[in-house]
């Protein structure tokens, strides 16, 4: 089972297994070494982590749960904005959901709602990032189709990242945003914004005063965070002007097969050949334009996501350090003054207890994300070589035919096979 | 006789003027201050040149250039004067063509000086290397100064009207001169391959410049790949299980990058065969002159024995049916004797006789050059059709060639990324 779309018949399936309590946890979390119950706090994710690397493999396999889908985008005009909303169906057998299936209407905000709630409640998971609200580059109007669907599939690998996620897909923000007609109520809760701030300029005073001791581990996933961030981006840089030049290309052929067959119209017995590769050439130009479109739409946005991944993993690694540093802010406190010990103890204990479930949960989605990224990557870049080996084969069998039109019956195999 | 600011007739080949004044005229910072009528009465320059867009004999559009030609009177400045503002007129290289040939064959005896250089060499990887590069517009611009210069300091073709035409007015008269110097019963096939030549010259010009442009192009995105293979080795350096395969499929990223020298410069040899056919065009159009030239003496001859023909009639006769100087003088200034006119007239009748010989011999000529280039003609189309033939055969083969190392190394990359 791929997983990647909505069987139904497998989700009836499913429900089957729901009554049976054993079968159930098994199938659902297979990466479940306790068999215990879903996870419904970020206490008891920890033990979720204890597992070996080599579970990994078997997250390709895991039986997949909860399917969502990103399409029919709409556009909604009201007297102060304009906006687009789009559709979002759920399929699911998971107990948590009265039902199996929901379709909700949400529009770019709602989805921002969404994963800034995850990132607060799982401070130190790694939540797949959302495409980017402008497009700076190239003047995209928000409402260009091509943006807008752009935009759609980034929306719906987002929503998909968030279900194989084993702790994410978890969420009760998640939950109310598959499921709630009105998201309004849930966006009232949560820390207010003023408290947000609060946090923010707290851990920006503690960032600046820097850490005791930060582990070797995440030091060493510092440097590789780093070090990925400046490759991702280059080689996306490197992508958009592989693009770029191939464009180029094609406008220029676009304007070289008229020449032949402008020629041809002078001549008589050339006439044939030369509108023979007048053709080729136009066939050729096609090819490319294809050739440029799968590029567009399946290495770059792939390459893009991960830069913005990559932005993620340091926003990451910074809220880690800041649950440490709060930790020996106060343990510094407590070490050095003795006098309120009573309430600062505890206050101790308990940040230390954060700071232990936060490299803990860190560490776990760490090695998922590394595997989901290679996993990922690895997929993309060979469906590009893939694609080129396609364009060149096409263009082959063009040029090849143009030849055998050329030779005749007496078709000489020994010259081109020789050719170079 | 030396002045021809008066005459109003077209210079033919029966009218020798000869400048009594200068003989030698070769060094270029003399010219001007050689005195021919014509360099006396004014300056000639060509002061500027600009651009314009058109269509072309082929329907396409093209940017052209056109020079600007100054005449000022030579008289000097006036005590306290700023000096007469010149008299200006733009014109393209095609015109200053139109000129030559028109000399050419006013004055088949006289050594006509030569244009600049038609067109620059068109190199791929100098983008600027073409007719609107700057620094080979004013190479041209200062050549065709030299050109008017050389002209206006001729002896005999400093005399010429259109000359002056040419300097003065918009239309110089030259188009239709062109038409009118053109044979009065010219060969069909010759006109067919005069023709044929010009549109093939253009068209093969067009195709080799927008070929360069692609060949720019597509070396552009060959060479971009390149970066993909430093980017995938330093990023190696950081991963694991991606390691191994993001650096081999960096490697092959190098040789695809590499690959596309070879590949352009097997072209050059296609382009090369081009070439050669376009400079041809130049030696066809050279015998269809020749042709022409030749059918026009013959024609200026049998013009010439009418003339004469009509002139012995109206002496035997009496009646004056041509209207000319001599006519006119001995009505206003007395008959001349019996004895006189009857030595006038054998001196035709001998002109005659001699003037029908020699058609008969240009005749002949005429005939044995259609025959012998007629010959040669066919010949040099086939030859051009098998050799062109060859030569995009050959183009074809070396596209097949660059689609099977695009195969092989994007095949390679896949392996590679698949082990990613």
């Amino acid at each position: 089972m791929s997983g990647h779309t909505v069987p139904a018949d497998i989700s009836d399936h499913m429900l089957d297994l729901d009554e049976d309590e054993d079968l159930e946890v098994y199938s659902k979390n297979t990466t479940l070494a306790d068999g215990g119950t879903m996870p419904n706090s970020p206490g008891s994710m920890v033990n979720q982590y204890q597992l070996e690397e080599d579970e990994e493999d078997h997250q390709d396999v895991k039986t997949k749960d909860i399917f969502v889908c990103v399409d029919n985008p709409e556009s909604h005009i009201t007297a102060i904005e304009t906006f687009i909303t789009y559709r979002v169906v759920t399929k699911t057998s998971r107990s948590e959901f009265d039902s199996s299936e929901y379709e909700v209407h949400r529009r770019y905000q709602d989805f921002v709602w969404l994963r800034s709630r995850l990132e607060e409640n799982y401070p130190t998971l790694i939540v797949h990032p959302l495409p980017e609200k402008f497009v700076m580059k190239g003047m995209v109007e928000r409402f260009n189709d091509d943006f807008i669907e752009t935009r759609r599939k980034a929306l719906h690998r987002f929503l998909n990242k968030i279900c194989e996620h084993p702790v994410l897909s978890y969420s009760q923000h998640f939950k109310a945003f598959l499921t709630a007609q009105d998201l309004g109520p849930y966006k009232k809760q949560g820390p207010g914004f003023l408290s947000r701030m609060g946090e923010t300029m707290r851990a920006v005073a503690i960032s600046v005063r820097g850490l005791r001791t930060k582990p070797e581990e995440f030091t060493v996933m510092q440097e590789y965070i780093d070090h990925f961030s400046t490759k991702i981006c280059s080689v996306d840089k490197v992508t958009q002007r592989i693009i770029k030049e191939q464009k180029e290309y094609m406008d220029e052929l676009k304007q070289y097969s008229p020449s032949y067959l402008q020629w041809a119209e002078l001549e008589e017995e050339l006439a044939e050949p030369l509108k023979g590769v007048g053709n080729c050439i136009e066939r050729c130009s096609k090819e490319t334009e294809d050739q440029i479109q799968h590029l567009s739409e399946v290495l770059l946005p792939t390459l893009h996501e991960y830069v913005l991944c990559a932005d993620t993993l340091k926003a990451v690694m910074r809220r880690r350090d800041n649950i440490q540093a709060e930790y020996e802010v106060k343990n510094e406190a407590l070490v050095s003054r003795r006098v309120e010990q009573e309430g600062l103890q505890e206050e101790v204990e308990d940040l230390a207890g954060r700071v232990e479930q936060a490299n803990s949960a860190l560490r776990g989605d760490w090695t998922l994300w590394r595997n989901v990224m290679r996993t990922d990557l690895k997929s993309a870049f060979v469906s590009a070589a893939d694609r080129n080996v396609e364009y060149y084969e096409k263009c082959l069998a063009v040029w090849e035919s143009f030849l055998l039109s050329q030779r005749g019956e007496s078709v000489e195999q020994t010259d081109w096979e020789h050719g170079s | 006789m030396a002045d021809s600011g008066s005459s109003e007739e077209v210079a033919v080949i029966c009218n020798t003027d000869i400048t009594s004044a200068e003989s030698e005229n070769n060094i270029i910072n003399t010219m001007v201050e050689r005195g021919t009528v014509l360099l006396r009465k004014m300056e000639i320059s060509v002061a500027e040149a600009d651009k314009r867009t058109g269509k072309n004999t082929v329907n396409m559009q093209e940017t052209y250039t056109v020079y600007l030609i100054e005449t000022r009177p030579a008289e000097s400045v006036p005590e306290g004067g700023t000096p007469a503002a010149p008299d200006t007129l733009w014109r393209r290289y095609s015109e200053f063509e139109l000129l030559r040939t028109y000399l050419l064959v006013t004055y088949p005896y006289i050594i006509i000086p030569p244009l600049p250089e038609k067109r620059a060499e068109f190199v791929w990887h100098k983008l600027s290397a073409d007719n609107l590069d700057p620094d080979f517009v004013e190479r041209r611009r200062v050549g065709l100064e030299n050109f008017l210069l050389r002209v206006a300091s001729h002896p005999v073709l400093s005399n010429d009207k259109i000359v002056f035409l040419f300097l003065t007015e918009v239309d110089s008269r030259l188009k239709s001169l062109s038409a009118m110097l053109r044979v009065k019963n010219p060969d069909k096939r010759f006109m067919g391959l005069k023709h044929y030549s010009d549109e093939l010259n253009t068209i093969i010009l067009q195709l080799l410049r927008v070929r360069a442009r692609v060949a720019d192009r597509v070396y552009g995105v060959y060479k971009v790949h390149g970066n993909y293979g430093r980017v995938f080795s330093e990023w190696s350096a950081i991963e694991k299980e991606m390691g191994d395969g993001l650096q081999s499929a960096g490697h092959h990223m190098d040789t695809y990058a590499a690959a596309i020298d070879d590949i352009l410069e097997e072209e050059e040899h296609y382009a090369d065969q081009l070439k050669e056919y376009l400079f041809y065009t130049d030696s066809v159009r050279s015998v269809c002159r020749k042709h022409e030239l030749i059918q026009y003496e013959l024609e200026m001859a049998a013009q010439d024995l009418t003339y004469k023909k009509q002139q012995k009639e109206e002496l035997a006769t009496g009646a004056v049916r041509i209207f000319s100087l001599k006519g006119m003088t001995s009505k206003l200034f007395g008959q001349e004797s019996q004895e006189q006119r009857e030595g006038r007239i054998a001196a035709l009748e001998q002109s005659i006789q001699e003037g029908e010989e020699a058609i008969k011999e240009k005749d002949a000529e005429c005939q044995e050059f259609v025959q012998k280039a007629w010959t040669d003609i066919e010949r040099f189309k086939e030859q051009k059709d098998k050799d062109l033939r060859e030569a995009l055969i050959s183009y074809a083969i070396m596209q097949i060639s660059m689609c099977k190392k695009g195969i092989q190394v994007w095949s390679n990359a896949k392996e590679c990324f698949n082990k990613m």
